[in-house]
């Protein structure tokens, strides 16, 4: 590597983050620790009835008796779960509008290039954002009232349509389904509530950004979406953190139901702080994602770009219960440095006819690990069920790792299961033929990336398109060489 | 004895050995039954109830006698094997030579059940050639816990040809473990049709550059049988390639197993690893689980794998109606040539031959 691309890599490593800062603002936070007390009064802070407080405490119980998990391939120190704060917020009490939003925390946001104000209205994203514990705002609400769409945070929803709340809430991701979720569910704090009634056709996409700020904080947010027969809906998610020596734990549980013939896209771009080029610092990312297609031919999208994190454990799932319903899963995951990423999906097939699609690519630079685990499951009845699955893995430079461990367990003799994956390296002759047309080894890199990415950037919502190829590129940077 | 693996071993997860340790074995009865032996032409050792039968073997010039063979660190079954080893052939082939073809029957006559664990060892010097055929068979109820050892020096050929048509009361688990050096080759293709519950396990070392393991095998299985190939390949030189290729035929609610795993190390640069699963399900309660997994971290490499398992497919049973063959027949002639497939991994006449027989026998009996 020449010295001057060597000059030209240390310069954007230093800016490499840009979502790195702090915001200082008064923050009201919970002694560290977790315990039942801790459990009640995050419930009594947010004024919750009765049922839910039982069923946080129930989750609380179950938590204390599970162990972590330690198949994944991935590897930290012990997390201690008592030198954690549970609940950190904004100070000031609940906004009514956003002009009672504090200023610090809608620049905040206004550097993150969230369009939170109305006036963003041309970008035409109705966001809900969440700040470390709580949803500091949500836009657009009318907008969605008028076509019957409710989006709000989850611990208004709680208060407001507690029927829709309690019917749902764990019915697709148990309490103890895991580690994660049984902690998750004894101590979340806020996250988005959709819910689209019959027949209607989201009139707009919906976003949510989340940020941690406060130090030592573990942010638990809960998403639950709820398609009616026939409705649809386009959400977004998108998550950025400060730069911090100390790890941070982020613990999300998302569950999304999609009734007769309702079709759920949900896209994530991941760009929580990644930690140094040493390996030091960044977010936990350990997420329970899981969707129910309950009704006939409902359909469950996942997108994800997964550039963030120094740890992600995360598989995004759908249980394909209602016969003729659709799957799909399509990922980007890359690591550099020392990031480890062991992240995939599950698709289980219950109904007939049912079908699924995952695309997974991985990245693996630096000195990072990727792993793609993935199971698809055919159940007996699932006859004339469908899967293809293709995973690529992509090495750059030759201290990373790359790992695929599908599972397939077929169970019916009328599925059809296909599953092709490859492992390579960027070709020298692809990239010898960009630099001969005058590109750097950088671009050329990144324009071979972008392609071996394609098939999964094209899924994404155009907006969020662009970025994550921006963000493919800054992630790679300094891998190079 | 050392505990059976149980389901949460990952590398147990789909073979479940509780109908084995439901099971209790007492010492091997006096075996009584006479091998109806195949007629092949090489030099043959022949073990009775896991005893070697000095009627029934011929001499073979390599054979030294059994040595007390060394431990395979965790693997269950080994450990298992250590604890009770009662015998095996140790063969040595010398550098440069070309030793032809032997045959390893083991026969086994359960009239009350019985276990017993063989160990096996094979050592090719430099440039050394040999081709062995293992016959696996019997009656009754029993377990046939076997270890084999292998190491093939530089550029030396082995070739291993396994027939599992083991009584269907039976069990069968066998460990094998493989160095290979650098410009050897290991070839292997197992064959398994018998057993109520079988599990091949391979670990093969690829040692040095140009270093060579196939991998292979085929499975017939019906009734409620449970048959499983799991396969570890380590790629710890540059330049080396591996092939895989595994079928799998199930009727009845047989269930299917194969796990293959490939890792290469840091300095396996140029690793070329391939890796193909196939399986028809030919009963709506057959079952077939697989897990083909790449460890990896050079990046120099070329690694693939693809696995399919369905039934048939509808558009060549169609293609072939069209030219006027009825359904049943257009059905017949696509298994058929699923397992013709399946066989062309073995490069070796005789074996060759001996397999398309047995296929052709299992193939009457459906």
């Amino acid at each position: 590597m020449s010295m001057t691309t060597e000059a030209t890599i240390n310069e954007l490593a230093t800016q490499k983050y840009k979502y790195g800062f702090t915001t200082d603002i008064e923050m009201e936070e919970f002694p560290k620790g977790l315990s039942a007390d801790i459990v009640r009064l995050i419930s009594a802070k947010k004024g919750e009835p009765e049922w839910l407080l039982e069923w946080r405490l129930k989750a609380y119980e179950a938590w204390l008796k599970m162990e972590e998990p330690e198949w994944a391939r991935i590897h930290h120190p012990p997390i201690d779960y008592d030198d954690l704060y549970y609940y950190a917020a904004p100070a000031k009490a609940q906004p009514k509008s956003l002009d009672e939003v504090d200023p610090e925390l809608l620049k905040t946001y206004e550097k993150l290039g969230i369009p939170l104000h109305e006036r963003a209205a041309l970008a035409g994203v109705a966001v809900d954002a969440v700040f470390d514990s709580v949803s500091v705002a949500t836009t657009f609400r009318d907008t969605l009232a008028k076509a019957g769409v409710i989006f709000s945070p989850i611990s208004e929803a709680v208060r407001e349509h507690p029927e829709l709340v309690q019917k749902y809430l764990g019915s697709v991701v148990p309490v103890g389904d895991n580690y994660f979720t049984a902690l998750n569910s004894a101590v979340f704090s806020d996250g988005s509530f959709v819910f689209i009634p019959k027949g209607v056709r989201c009139p707009m996409e919906l976003s949510t950004y989340f940020r941690i700020n406060a130090r030592n904080t573990g942010q638990f947010e809960r998403t639950l979406i709820i398609a009616e027969e026939g409705a649809s809906v386009s959400y977004l998610e998108g998550c950025t953190a400060p730069m911090r020596d100390e790890n941070q734990l982020h613990a999300a549980v998302v569950e999304l139901v999609a009734l007769d013939e309702a079709m759920i896209k949900y896209s994530t771009v991941q760009n929580w702080y990644p930690g140094d080029a040493d390996g030091k610092g960044g977010i936990y990312n350990f997420v329970t994602k899981r969707g129910a297609c309950r009704g006939k031919n409902s359909k469950i999208s996942w997108t994800q770009v997964e550039t963030g994190s120094a740890i992600t454990w995360k598989y995004p799932s759908c249980i394909l219960q209602g016969d003729g319903s659709v799957g799909e899963f399509y990922s980007v995951a890359v690591t550099n440095h020392f990031q480890q990423a062991d992240t995939g999906t599950k698709m289980i097939h219950i109904g007939k006819n049912t079908s699924s699609t995952i695309i997974s690519k991985g990245i693996s630079a630096g000195r990072s690990n990727n792993t793609y685990r993935g199971l698809v499951k055919i159940m007996p009845g699932a006859s004339g069920a469908r899967n293809f699955t293709q995973c690529d893995s992509l090495l750059i430079g030759d201290q990373c790792g790359a790992h695929t461990v599908p599972y397939i367990e077929n169970r019916n003799a009328s599925a059809k299961v296909e599953h092709e994956a490859t492992t390579s390296k960027i070709a020298e002759d692809q990239l010898f033929y960009c630099r001969s047309r005058g590109l750097s080894e950088e671009d050329a890199v990144g324009l071979i990336v972008n392609g071996f990415c394609k098939d999964v950037l094209k899924e994404l919502p155009m907006e969020f398109a662009v970025e994550a190829q921006k963000l493919l590129a800054v992630s790679l940077e300094g891998s190079v060489g | 004895m050392n505990a059976l693996p149980t389901r949460k071993l990952e590398a147990w997860r789909y073979t479940d050995l509780r109908p084995l340790s439901a099971l209790s074995f007492g010492a091997p009865p006096v075996a009584v039954a006479v091998p109806d032996l195949p007629e092949l032409p090489f030099p043959r050792f022949v073990f009775l109830n896991g005893t070697l039968n000095p009627t029934l073997s011929t001499g073979f010039a390599y054979a030294k006698p059994f040595a007390a063979p060394p431990t395979f660190g965790s693997q269950p079954m080994a450990a298992i094997n250590a604890e009770h080893v009662g015998g095996g052939i140790n063969i040595e082939i010398p550098v440069g030579q070309d030793a032809g073809e032997a045959l390893l029957v083991s026969q086994a006559d359960g009239v009350t059940p019985f276990a017993y664990h063989p160990r096996h060892r094979v050592t090719l010097g430099q440039g050394a050639k040999f081709t062995l055929i293992e016959i696996d068979e019997g009656a009754g109820t029993y377990w046939q816990n076997a270890v084999f050892e292998i190491e093939v020096a530089e550029g030396a050929v082995f070739q291993h040809f396994r027939l599992q048509r083991e009584s269907m009361e039976a069990f069968n688990t066998i460990f094998i473990h493989a160095d290979i050096a650098a410009g050897a080759s290991y070839e292997h293709f197992t064959l398994t049709l018998g057993a109520k519950l079988s599990r091949t396990e391979i670990e093969a070392n690829l040692l040095g550059q140009n270093a060579l393991a196939h991998l292979n095998a085929a499975q017939l299985l019906g009734g409620t049988q449970h048959g499983d190939f799991t396969t570890i390949i380590r790629h710890k030189a540059p330049n080396c390639p591996s092939r895989q290729t595994v079928k799998s035929v199930l009727a009845g609610r047989a269930r299917g197993v194969f796990q293959g795993k490939i890792e290469v190390d840091q300095i396996a640069q140029k690793t070329d690893g391939y890796q193909m699963s196939q399986a028809l399900l030919l009963s709506p309660d057959a079952e077939m689980d697989i897990k083909p997994e790449l460890q990896i971290f050079a990046d120099d490499v070329k690694c693939s794998h693809g696995a399919t398992i369905g039934a048939l497919d509808e558009e060549q049973v169609f293609y072939l109606r069209s030219r006027g063959i009825p359904e049943a027949d257009a059905r017949q002639i696509l298994i058929r040539a699923f397992l013709e497939e399946a066989l062309e991994p073995v490069t070796h006449d005789a074996s060759k031959a001996l397999f398309e027989e047995v296929l052709e026998s299992w193939w009457g009996r459906q």
